[in-house]
């Protein structure tokens, strides 16, 4: 497996994640989807769901509602309208 | 001169005084500091979906691409949204928004453009009333800055521009540079101005995809770009106006120290002058016996 994904999520009062990670799973507009290291640049919007992430055996699960996720050489960047960690 | 007594009453007012704007200047700070965060945690995300929105921008051109960001084509109609706080008691704080504002304002009407206004924030609507009152669209109060209170005003926008009866908006707020530094600015947002440095991520040859298409996505996009950007102008605002009033509030209570100062100086000079004469006019009293 290729090295570790550039992932942050961002709502508009603050920034809830960066970092570096294995996998990110998003609620694409059109699908679920997951992100792993050096995916094809790649945009969607999202509806509302659950934005899970993989680092080294932890998940974090942050719930999301509406917002845009941007996959770049430079990692994924979600932008949520809100966003907030869901603790399990 | 005054008598000892009423310039004791003057000291005790100028203290009462001091004490309010003592109070407002801790006030101020204390809000600052929450502010100034709200404010830097915004940035973040204003700052990707410009990238974002540059990003998209260079992909879409021509007639398919959303008036929303490349306008209408025309020029003859503006839109200005002016931001300032609800409140006073900040130093020259909303004045050089304003002055900013009527600048831009009376260089479209030179120009012979038509200019609609929007008020944002209760000095805005107070201040430009009496003179451009006929312009308005709508004043909002500013009020706590949130997704929440900018919806309104980026609705408005929204809904004058798809009717067509604005070409190009501006807005005006300040942008809090420092505690020290806040710097009237004013910014176009439609057409939507692509930020240098904020575009090209290198895509090292590879194409987007898009899900859904590029159209689509900007369509969403855009309108809460719009939202973001009254909202952060609103963020920046708050943040420098807590700057602004602190700074006022200092000095006006240092002035208040120094009259209180000279007050007391002035006070004592009285007294003992007073004492003076009482004393000489017994002693002259004991002598004539």
């Amino acid at each position: 497996m290729a090295g570790k994904l550039h992932f942050s999520l961002v709502s508009p009062e603050r920034e809830l994640f960066s970092g570096q990670v294995d996998q990110v799973d998003a609620p694409g507009a059109e699908g679920d989807f997951g992100v792993l290291a050096d995916h094809a640049p790649f945009m969607t919007t999202l509806k509302e769901g659950r934005v899970t992430v993989y680092n080294g055996g932890v998940t974090t699960i942050f719930a999301i509602e509406g917002g845009f996720a941007d996959v770049t050489p430079d990692g994924l960047t979600i932008l949520a309208e809100k966003a907030q960690e869901v603790t399990a | 001169m005054a008598s000892v007594k009423e310039m004791r009453d003057r000291i005790k007012s100028v203290e009462s005084t001091q004490k309010i704007t003592k109070a407002m200047q801790m006030v101020a700070a204390a809000k600052l500091r929450r502010a100034q965060s709200s404010a830097q945690n915004a940035r973040p995300y204003a700052q990707r979906m410009a990238a974002v929105i540059a990003n998209l921008a260079a992909g879409v051109s021509g007639d398919g691409a959303p008036k929303l960001l490349v306008g209408t084509g025309r020029n003859q109609k503006h839109l200005i949204v002016v931001a300032t706080s609800d409140r006073g008691l900040a130093g020259g704080f909303n004045t050089a928004i304003l002055r900013a504002a009527r600048e831009r304002i009376r260089s479209l009407l030179a120009e012979g453009k038509d200019v609609k206004i929007i008020a944002l924030g209760k000095k805005a609507r107070d201040l430009l009333r009496r003179q451009y009152g006929d312009r308005f669209v709508a004043a909002h109060e500013a009020g706590v800055p949130s997704l929440a209170t900018a919806q309104p005003v980026a609705d408005k926008i929204n809904e004058l521009f798809e009717a067509g009866e604005i070409d190009v908006v501006t807005l005006v707020y300040s942008q809090f540079k420092s505690v020290v530094t806040q710097t009237p600015t004013v910014r176009q947002l439609i057409p939507a101005q692509i930020e240098e440095g904020a575009a090209t991520i290198d895509l090292k040859g590879a194409a987007y995809e898009y899900e859904p298409d590029e159209e689509q996505i900007l369509e969403t996009l855009l309108p809460q770009n719009l939202t973001i950007q009254v909202m952060s102008a609103m963020l920046e605002n708050q943040a420098g106006f807590y700057a602004a009033q602190m700074a006022a509030m200092d000095n006006a209570t240092r002035n208040a120290g120094d009259m209180i100062a000279a007050l007391n100086l002035l006070k004592n000079r009285t007294r003992q002058a007073q004492i003076t004469k009482e004393l000489i006019e017994i002693i002259s009293g004991a002598e004539a016996l």
